[in-house]
């Protein structure tokens, strides 16, 4: 606990004035119980949430990273669910924290967040056919699932991600089997695994039967879902991504699509606005 | 009181808590386990797997609402939208009451997600009072309010944890849920004797008993969750239920998490001493 409190007097003498000393602690020691149990609470839902994050910065620095952000942005919420809400935000407006990979921790933080989403965010009832037979395209705006993340990225997380994730299953597996290993197990542990080269792509964040999936998508229908997303019409999202697309190709292209995202449920009816009563 | 108004006059036995580790065996090996507490704000989310698997759970099993974040003794009014969210719930799982604690965790929307000691006053008595009624005229079902393990008093005090929980559960006409190792854990914290805590709360208003472990450190006792119960926590267990009589009884088991098996073995410990104490009642 900080020795000062905000008022710059001392904690302790703080403490003193509102919490009962006994035979064992000091009041300033009884605060420190719950000052200590504070945050190894929201520092490991931390740690569980960003574990890509944190092989990107090592412990430590993800340890000095997660208490800065937490310091100013502490939770508003009543569930830990949404502790790293904010993070992408705070990534942005202090980034020397994770120097020198400023732009690779942050597209880590996008990702694992659009993750915590994925999880369990709502979903709403599935666009079906009947719903837009009689709307042309020029006036068809369709939203998408709340609980999809659309993220343009520099750098294959993903991919990183999943090694991550492998690293750490390895780890539990020998800590439960016990096998004789060449590796010692503190070395395994420490093994870092290159940090992935710079690369653009764009990944779909998203639930299918209540499992996580992310998946990678070319730019152009990348492109129709952010538009779709921002409200613009079907033939507006469309047109502005395939301009200088060969006619033909583009309208096998747009049906293969349409028909992916239906049939992965993430095109969802616009709501309705106003309806009238009675 | 084996079935009274604060837990909607049921008598549903020993349950444990439903936990994530756990949730593989129940639906694929169904056991036979006579009720699960959930803690609500794991399944106040908006979709998901989380909702799946409650739906599984309450095909066949009876769900209790246990809350960690309603916080009565904040200072702050009750969260609408918490409410609204916790009623959606309500309905989802048909909860026969919902229990939360007696503490305060909040402040100015700031959430510390810890269940903070309260200054046992008689002004934070009437506020906290004023919630709980609050909530369960919202909410429309019997409430149960815990008394947490505590790390620190305060000045301002005014009595006795006991007769603050007492004045409390009676100005909100609520109910209480006997946490009896919290009393155990407060009890060698703060020098105080845990029988005369069991023997002076309303035990009329008793709706349901709360059994876990607790680790010892040097100076202190931690509320951990990550033990079986120890035997002082069992004694004290025997002379709540002389006091109360039988009543709904859950094992708290939430770190280190051992196989279902173990964890529902060591709340079946609590049955012999319910048997024992039906013996001991006259016909
Ligand atoms: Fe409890």
């Amino acid at each position: 606990m900080q020795p000062r409190w905000l008022d710059g007097r001392l904690t302790s003498a703080v403490a003193s004035e509102f919490i009962k000393p006994n035979d064992r602690l000091s009041s300033f020691d009884r605060l420190e119980i719950y000052n200590r149990v504070y945050w190894f609470r929201v520092l490991d839902c931390l740690y569980d949430d960003y574990p890509g994050l944190r092989a990107i910065l090592g412990e430590r620095k993800f340890g000095r990273l997660a208490t800065a952000y937490l310091a100013k942005y502490p939770s508003t919420s009543f569930t830990l669910r949404n502790l790293g809400r904010h993070l992408e935000k705070f990534l942005r407006e202090e980034p020397h924290w994770v120097t020198p990979n400023e732009e690779l921790a942050l597209d880590m933080a996008r990702f694992e967040w659009a993750q915590v989403l994925a999880f369990d965010e709502a979903a709403a009832p599935p666009l079906r056919p009947d719903d837009v037979l009689d709307t042309p395209a020029a006036k068809l705006r369709l939203r998408l699932q709340p609980y999809l993340s659309l993220l343009e990225l520099n750098y294959a997380v993903d991919k990183f991600l999943l090694a991550v994730k492998k690293r750490e299953a390895d780890i539990l597996r020998d800590e439960a089997s016990n096998t004789f290993d060449s590796m010692p197990r503190a070395k395994k542990r420490k093994r870092r695994i290159r940090l992935p080269k710079r690369e653009r792509i764009y990944l779909a964040v998203h639930r299918h039967q209540n499992m996580l999936y992310y998946k990678r998508l070319e730019p152009a229908p990348f492109a129709i879902l952010c538009s779709l997303g921002k409200g613009r019409s079907v033939e507006q999202a469309c047109e502005s991504a395939l301009r200088g697309c060969k006619e033909k190709d583009c309208s096998r292209r747009l049906q293969e699509w349409f028909h992916d995202w239906s049939a992965l449920g993430w095109l969802c009816r616009m709501r309705q606005r106003g309806r009238a009563a009675g | 009181m084996p079935a009274n108004r604060f837990n909607n006059f049921t008598e549903l036995g020993i349950g444990i808590g439903l936990r994530v580790p756990h949730y593989r065996h129940i639906l694929e090996k169904k056991p036979v386990v006579d009720w699960f507490e959930i803690i609500s704000e794991n399944f106040m989310v908006d979709g998901g797997r989380p909702l799946e698997v409650l739906d599984q759970i309450l095909e066949q099993y009876r769900v209790v609402q246990h809350g960690v974040a309603m916080y009565f003794g904040s200072a702050d009014r009750l969260n609408r939208e918490h409410l609204k969210k916790l009623k959606r719930l309500v309905r989802r799982t048909n909860t026969p009451w919902l229990s939360d604690h007696l503490c305060w965790g909040s402040v100015d929307g700031r959430y510390t997600h810890d269940l903070l000691p309260m200054p046992y006053t008689f002004t934070a008595a009437k506020a906290t009072a004023a919630n709980i009624r609050a909530a369960r005229d919202f909410l429309e079902v019997p409430i149960c309010v815990e008394n947490v393990s505590s790390y620190a008093e305060f000045h301002a005090s005014e009595m006795t944890e006991w007769e603050f929980l007492s004045e409390v559960v009676e100005r909100a006409d609520c109910g209480i849920l006997l946490d009896v190792n919290n009393i155990y854990v407060s009890s060698q914290n703060h020098n105080f004797d845990p029988y005369e805590y069991l023997n002076n709360v309303p035990h009329h208003r008793v709706g349901q008993i709360h059994i876990a472990g607790h680790s010892k450190f040097e100076k202190y006792i931690l509320d951990t969750h990550d033990h079986p119960v120890r035997d002082p926590v069992w004694k004290m267990y025997a002379h709540a239920l002389e006091l109360v009589g039988k009543t709904a009884t859950l094992l708290e088991w939430d770190d280190r998490i051992p196989s279902f098996g173990e964890v529902h073995n060591e709340a079946l410990k609590a049955n012999q001493f319910v048997e024992k104490e039906l013996e001991t009642v006259p016909a």
